[in-house]
């Protein structure tokens, strides 16, 4: 076991630093610790300036092939680059979703004509992209797709019908990718299509969703004969399952410890506040406090442990991958719960009117949707027994 | 990075495994532990002479293996999960780890090349205030005291909780000056067990698998070369030791919550109610995946302080968080052996509650183990000093 970075990756960590504390900085410095979970509202378009300006600096798709516009960056390069991003306080990375998953989708399963048409635009942080999986009637059973998709032989186009929901950022991209019902007949994961869809079109209305906290980071997305070009399926018509999974069980969780700086900075704060507020002698939050830092720890060595993991021969994932949005998700949670008791009856008094919320504050809200979005906890669970321990499913009831 | 076992780690954890599963099963345990010494004595022959664990880490030029802290740690995970019962926690992860931090050159050529044929030995320095507050083990908790006479040095006084300390041959005493109080004063002794004025009482327990012993001194004489370092300047060493022993305890709680989880899940995947196995419920199948994510996440911790007490050992320049590492993998490996030690008997129902099965020794290792070195809420409010304590800016 070797815990250290090479010499190499750490001048890399030098460079990744010093560009950031160069760059964030004029119209880009309030953008510090700003549009994470909870603030995506915040500052959209200069967040959009700030991805253009992070792919003028070559730190966009860092992680890609060299030949797709990426960087080729190891893992532990990748790592670094996240943790320090966090460290700076470097704001929600609005291009994430085509960074994260369009791209690497389209990489791996799209054709020739679908990467020269899509990836450069993710790589200049021009063009920003959504992700349409969830609908009213698939959440936690995904496969309960109801959003259909028929091939128009005169338009020579798909004709898309349907509603998602859920769609973060749907209002700000230019880009979504849909899984849609190719074969009206089939039921579940099968008969699916993937689809890479312009935003701007008549076919196409969103509409923000108002939050817990008040504010609209999701949004339901609805298709009335939306229209996406004939080479923009992924795949084939019915591949559609395969391809949007296709990724997860490669995944190897090179956010997970830029992530985890966010978290780190939050539990700061509230560690802070205790010290000034005399919550620190309470024995009863010390405990709390304690336990809340002892499992940020754990979770950082167990993304090390992720890191370093060579995963299944099928790409699956190891244990300690399998189990860790379970892990975050609810630690998350209870620190929501932990920064209110520490700020006690102060944590009832807005920053403003009408429903102005300090960042604590929109934090403690926004993560109950952590341990529901994503696949629950509860679904997790199913999936950590499931694949990890090799116990049996639960008999499925026949769809009427 | 490369935060995962090398292939020698592996061989050593994977013979461990099979080792144990041969020689330590339950019929071996249940006769070991109602044993008056708690260990197979010609068992602990065989793991000393064929297996040279209890060599691992002491250096070649003592005539050990040489390795470090993390091949130790994979092999104590290994016992945890098959309950070993033998002097190996008391001799290796105390003893020895005093001998290697605080040992005089002389001590160590005179005692590591000894435990290396097999010699037991543990570490006595708590007296009955590591009882008070609900479990206290640092400075505090050393209540012996030392007095001159002489050249020799004379200890007397009560220590409570002294792992194995009814059968090892040899003891480490902490002893403090009369007067003193907290981390001062503090001296640590190599002392032969049957030296005269020492009286050793074994204390029936509830967890049978491992032997605890009060040890009363009563003006027992011992020679200046018995001196671990300087006098009365012991107690940043006897931490280190404290915290090394610490992290091996962690990995073997780790070790028995992985084997009590696996225990279940089989016997759930068995057990047949409402013409299906009970592990197709999700209201079992939750508990199960509960239990998974903390034994996979209580092993990153684990193994993270292994890395740390390997520096620790060999000034490395993560030596300085190792305070820190021992807590975070005592106080969360302490909740987790515990919670799934609890739960398993749960989802074993009726037949959990019997002495037949073998999770009622889990479930007692468990909680035994917990307050060993310190609980998790010791643990806790130790890090929440270094957390929170100190000037606000």
């Amino acid at each position: 076991m070797k815990l250290s970075f090479s010499a190499e990756d750490e001048q890399f960590r030098q460079e990744v630093a010093t560009w950031l504390q160069q760059n964030l900085t004029g119209e880009f410095a309030k953008l510090r610790f700003r549009g994470g979970p909870g603030d995506e509202h915040m500052y959209p378009e200069e967040r959009k300036r700030w991805e253009q300006k992070l792919a003028e600096g070559g730190w966009t798709c860092i992680g890609w092939p060299t030949e797709y516009g990426g960087r080729g960056c190891s893992i532990e390069q990748q790592v670094i680059f996240n943790e320090e991003y966090a460290r700076a306080g470097a704001p929600g990375h609005v291009g994430h979703i085509g960074e994260g998953l369009a791209g690497p989708t389209i990489i791996a399963f799209g054709s020739e004509e679908q990467k020269q048409k899509y990836l450069p635009g993710i790589v200049a942080g021009t063009e920003l992209w959504c992700q349409g999986y969830s609908e009213p009637g698939a959440g936690s059973d995904l496969a309960n797709v109801k959003t259909r998709a028929r091939f128009d032989e005169e338009k020579g186009k798909w004709i898309i019908n349907g509603q998602k929901v859920w769609t973060s950022l749907a209002h700000e991209s230019d880009y979504i990718f849909v899984i849609a019902r190719t074969d009206p007949d089939s039921v579940a994961h099968k008969g699916l299509g993937f689809f890479l869809m312009k935003m701007d079109q008549p076919g196409i209305d969103v509409r923000g969703i108002e939050q817990i906290t008040g504010t609209c980071e999701f949004n339901e997305v609805f298709f009335d004969d939306a229209e996406c070009d004939a080479g923009d399926i992924v795949g084939a018509p019915g591949d559609g399952w395969k391809v949007a999974m296709g990724l997860l069980g490669f995944e190897r969780g090179v956010s997970t410890l830029g992530q985890q700086m966010q978290f780190q900075n939050e539990l700061n704060q509230v560690i802070e506040i205790a010290r000034r507020n005399g919550a620190a002698k309470n024995p009863a939050i010390r405990q709390r406090l304690a336990k809340a830092h002892t499992e940020l720890k754990i979770m950082r060595y167990n993304s090390m442990r992720m890191l370093s993991g060579q995963g299944g021969s099928d790409g699956s994932l190891q244990k300690e991958a399998l189990i860790y949005k379970l892990f975050w998700a609810t630690w998350h949670r209870t620190m929501g719960e932990l920064a209110m008791d520490v700020l006690g009856p102060e944590s009832q008094v807005l920053e403003g009117g009408p429903y102005e919320l300090s960042r604590l504050q929109a934090m403690y809200l926004f993560v109950r949707s952590d341990t529901i979005y994503g696949g629950t906890n509860e679904i997790q669970k199913n999936i950590i027994a499931e694949r990890g321990l090799g116990m049996p499913k639960e008999p499925r009831v026949a769809a009427k | 990075m490369d935060f995962a076992f090398t292939d020698e780690q592996l061989m050593i954890r994977d013979t461990a495994q099979a080792f144990l599963a041969e020689v330590s099963d339950s019929a071996a345990v249940r006769a070991a532990m109602v044993s008056e010494h708690g260990f197979d004595a010609e068992l602990w022959q065989r793991i000393c002479a064929d297996m040279y664990w209890q060599a691992i880490h002491i250096p070649e030029q003592y005539g050990g293996m040489g390795l470090g802290y993390v091949e130790l740690v994979a092999m104590v995970e290994q016992m945890g999960r098959f309950l070993l019962c033998s002097p190996f926690f008391s001799t290796v992860c105390l003893a020895t780890n005093a001998l290697l931090v605080a040992g005089t050159e002389e001590q160590k050529t005179r005692y590591l090349p000894r435990i290396c044929e097999g010699m037991t030995a543990t570490l006595a320095h708590t007296g009955a205030a590591a009882g008070q507050f609900g479990g206290q083990w640092h400075a505090e908790a050393v209540e012996a005291t030392v007095t001159r006479d002489g050249d020799d040095y004379m200890l007397s006084g009560e220590l409570r909780y002294v792992v194995d300390g009814g059968s090892a041959e040899l003891l480490i005493v902490a002893a403090r000056e009369p007067g003193s109080c907290g981390t001062d004063g503090i001296s640590l002794f190599v002392v032969p067990a049957d030296t005269l004025g020492i009286n050793r009482q074994i204390l029936p327990t509830m967890d049978q698998t491992r032997k605890l012993a009060n040890i009363s001194l009563d003006r027992v004489r011992v020679p200046p070369t018995a001196l671990m370092g300087e006098p009365g300047q012991a107690w940043p060493q006897l931490q280190t030791i404290i915290n090394l022993a610490t992290v091996a305890l962690a990995a073997e709680q780790m070790g028995g919550a992985q084997q009590v989880m696996d225990i279940t899940v089989e016997y759930t995947k068995e057990r047949t109610q409402f013409n299906r196995p009970i592990a197709s419920f999700q209201a079992i199948k939750h508990k199960a995946a509960d239990m998974m994510t903390q034994v996979e996440v209580a092993r990153s911790g684990v193994y993270y302080a292994a890395c740390v007490a390997q520096e620790a050992l060999t000034g490395g320049e993560l030596a300085g968080e190792l305070n820190e590492a021992a807590s975070v993998a005592k106080s969360y490996c302490s909740d987790v052996y515990f919670s799934n030690a609890g739960e398993a008997i749960q989802m074993h129902g009726g037949v959990g509650f019997t002495w037949e099965y073998d999770v009622h020794l889990y479930f007692k290792r468990a909680k035994a183990s917990e307050h060993l070195l310190g609980n998790g809420d010791y643990h806790r409010e130790r890090l929440a000093a270094m957390l929170l304590d100190g000037e606000v800016a």
